[in-house]
């Protein structure tokens, strides 16, 4: 039998125990997240001392606030240019960022297409709960159509953003999108994801009953999470089924959301190509090259 | 890139001792002398010369230099690579200046060393992209939401924006507060002979590194080692495990959101940790003030033509003469008040509609007249014009 990974038997190593409570309601999926996260450093042995957490605002971008580490919990949608000035100034560390869909696709949006574009060496983990959670439930960038916000009280009418779509087109190293509602996979990616040089981005879907679900018809926090293991599909098993499947079998998984990895490549980040300019200039200077 | 200041190497970078430079180059000289290893900027007229600038140097001293998407990534940047312990700055102009302002506020409240240029033009809005004003004067100093200190210098010549610059570095270090070079389009486009300070003059001062043990440290509270309410700097990655938010915090860093005490403990020592310091951070220029009975209070560009219209005035043996704020905020309060109880009249030539001739008021307290003397559209004042004020004196 698998080891059962709970959160509690990581919990002196890693959390900031002064910050206990959490700011998080019943049936929030932001905690799951950080387990993840926890899992990953334990397993990845990961040095604390130098690694840094940065957020923008919003319920998810508290979680920074819960470890045992240097965070800076920063203004809403600019965590990825902070993390960037990091980074810059200290390659070594690892940087990892908590951002939500607002934070990060909506006034954060600019900075995350152009990190990712220039492949910048940090992990973002996006908290996707498809609203503005910390606010009390206004329109998200993410919001599916026709659903309720206090901000869309007859229906959202605007599209939604495919955020794993967006990075892939950026040319992010890695991508990915998990639910909350799976237990083991997601901890694999986040390794992947820290691991991973360059720009990697693991979107996660996850349940705000209080400003999402309760406004949504989506039923009790029980009912609620149950939606996800509905409307999601492993990429793999969704591609086999178009491929192979029966029309009513497709028809069936057509509009449900992909998880898995989407993306893993290899380009070199942005502060590996930085390194090698400064090297190339001080050779020039040396070959007594002309200012 | 991890960075150490070397000397040699910027010297070798920067060139001959004395050269005939951009004002807006001198501000790249400078920040390069101060140590400055990351620069995040984002092209703006008239200020896209520090960032170019920076791209071609910061590279060739081992800095990074990153030009971000907007001015407010840049500051952003600016702010995390300060954490992760870099001396940084960026620069830019009006619009950009007005973007960066939620994040001035940021580092103001988390306490970060960091400097930013304004390259003053022409507003409001997009205004006169290259053409030099004062009008972001009061912005510096009141544009982001909430209580705070401003610390402002304000060059009137290109020497000075090199200089000023290495001040600005030096006291964001000291003070762990962000500290605005104001510039203007005037000085950032004029070229004028600088003198490349030596080592052996240059005064370079460093933040305190958090150095106690990491069980007693104390983020955001008086110094631990030192009689100081500027808290030592746990650098990111050296195991302090500090936690940094700009919401209200307690002195362990963490939230304290509807705690009426600790909002007003916290902000009270953000500010009085510069105001306290008044009386050595004040840097004024004095001439002829032992008898002028008008005077110029003047700072940046218009502290030229004043100083001619003064010189026109002292040839016809009128008492005039000029206090130049080299430093605008925090204000030199004292100084206004000595300055009151002695003369007659206090004129305040600005290219805006009349910005530091409010504070100038303020602590005049009706002891002498005080005269604005504003001309904006982006031309300097000339001196005749400003003479025009002294005439009948
Ligand atoms: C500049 C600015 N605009 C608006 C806000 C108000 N605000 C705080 S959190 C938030 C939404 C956060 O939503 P999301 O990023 O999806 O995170 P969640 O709370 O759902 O986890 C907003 C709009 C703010 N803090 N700053």
């Amino acid at each position: 039998m698998p080891e059962v990974r709970t959160a509690d038997k990581l919990k002196k190593k890693y959390l900031r125990e002064e910050m206990w409570p959490t700011i998080f309601c019943n049936g929030c999926g932001n905690g799951v997240v950080l387990d993840y996260a926890f899992w990953a450093i334990e397993e990845l042995d990961l040095d604390m001392d130098k690694t840094v957490f940065v957020s923008g605002i919003g319920c998810s971008s508290r979680l920074p606030g819960y470890i045992n580490a240097d965070g800076l919990h920063t203004t809403h949608g600019r965590s990825i240019a902070f993390a960037t000035g990091i980074k810059a100034a200290n390659p070594d560390l690892n940087i990892i960022i908590f951002t939500g869909d607002g934070d990060c696709t909506g006034i954060g949006g600019n900075h995350f297409i152009h990190a990712a574009r220039r492949n910048i060496d940090v992990t973002v983990i996006l908290i996707n709960n498809f609203t503005y959670g910390m606010t009390g439930g206004q329109l998200a960038p993410t919001a599916p159509l026709g659903s309720i916000a206090t901000t869309a009280p007859y229906g959202n009418i605007e599209h939604p953003f495919d955020i794993c779509e967006l990075a892939k087109a950026l040319g992010a190293n890695y991508v990915a999108r998990w639910s909350v509602t799976y237990p083991y996979q997601p901890i694999k990616s986040v390794k992947e994801a820290i691991q991973k040089k360059g720009f990697s981005m693991i979107e996660f879907l996850s349940p705000c009953p209080t400003a999402y679900g309760r406004r949504n018809k989506l039923g009790d926090i029980k009912k609620h999470w149950k939606w996800y293991d509905d409307n999601t599909i492993l990429i793999e098993e969704y591609n086999k089924i178009m491929e192979y499947g029966t029309d009513e079998e497709k028809e069936k998984i057509k509009n449900k959301i992909q998880l898995g990895v989407f993306q893993d490549i290899e380009k070199p980040g942005f502060f590996e190509q930085y390194e090698k300019l400064v090297e190339r200039l001080q050779t020039k200077k040396d070959k007594g090259m002309k200012k | 890139m991890k960075y150490k200041r070397d000397p040699e190497l910027i010297r070798d970078v920067l060139g001959k001792k004395i050269q005939f430079i951009l004002g807006d180059m001198a501000c790249v000289y400078g920040g390069l002398l101060a140590g400055c290893s990351f620069f995040g900027g984002y092209p703006i007229t008239p200020a896209s010369e520090v960032t170019e600038g920076m791209a071609r140097m910061l590279p060739r001293v081992k800095g990074t230099y990153m030009q971000m998407e907007d001015e407010i990534g840049s500051i952003a940047s600016v702010i995390g690579a300060s954490w992760g312990g870099a001396k940084s700055m960026t620069a830019t102009s009006g619009p950009g200046f007005s973007l960066m302002m939620e994040n001035y506020g940021f580092a103001v409240m988390t306490e970060t060393p960091c400097v930013i240029v304004n390259v003053q033009r022409t507003g409001p809005s997009t205004g006169q992209p290259t053409l030099g004003a004062q009008g972001d004067m009061m912005q510096a100093k009141w544009g982001t939401h909430g209580d705070f200190e401003a610390i402002a210098l304000a060059p009137s010549n290109v020497q000075e924006c090199m200089d000023f610059t290495i001040d600005a570095f030096n006291l964001a270090e000291k003070y762990r507060n962000p500290v605005c070079v104001m510039a203007d389009g005037e000085i950032g486009h004029l070229r004028e002979r600088v003198v490349v300070p030596d080592e052996k003059d240059i005064k370079i001062v460093d933040r305190v590194p958090a150095t106690i043990d990491k069980k007693k440290f104390i983020p955001f509270t008086n110094s631990q080692t030192r009689n100081s309410k500027v808290p030592d700097f746990p650098t990111f990655g050296t195991g302090y495990h500090t936690y940094v938010t700009g919401l209200t915090h307690n002195e362990r860093g963490f939230p304290a959101t509807d705690k009426q005490p600790d909002h007003e403990k916290l902000v009270k020592r953000i500010t009085s940790k510069i105001t306290d310091d008044i009386d050595k951070i004040t840097n004024v220029e004095k001439l002829y003030l032992d008898d002028a009975k008008t005077v110029f209070v003047t700072y940046g560009a218009s502290a030229r033509p004043a100083e001619s219209a003064m010189e026109m005035a002292r040839a016809k043996g009128k008492k005039v003469g000029m206090l130049r704020l080299k430093l605008v905020w925090p204000f030199p309060y004292k100084e206004i008040q000595k300055l009151a109880s002695n003369v007659d009249e206090i004129i305040v030539p600005e290219m805006n509609l009349g910005q530091i001739v409010h504070p100038v008021r303020e602590y005049v307290e009706g002891q002498c007249k005080v005269v604005s003397a504003p001309k904006i559209g982006g031309e300097m004042h000339l001196p005749h014009e400003l003479y025009k004020y002294l005439e009948g004196k």
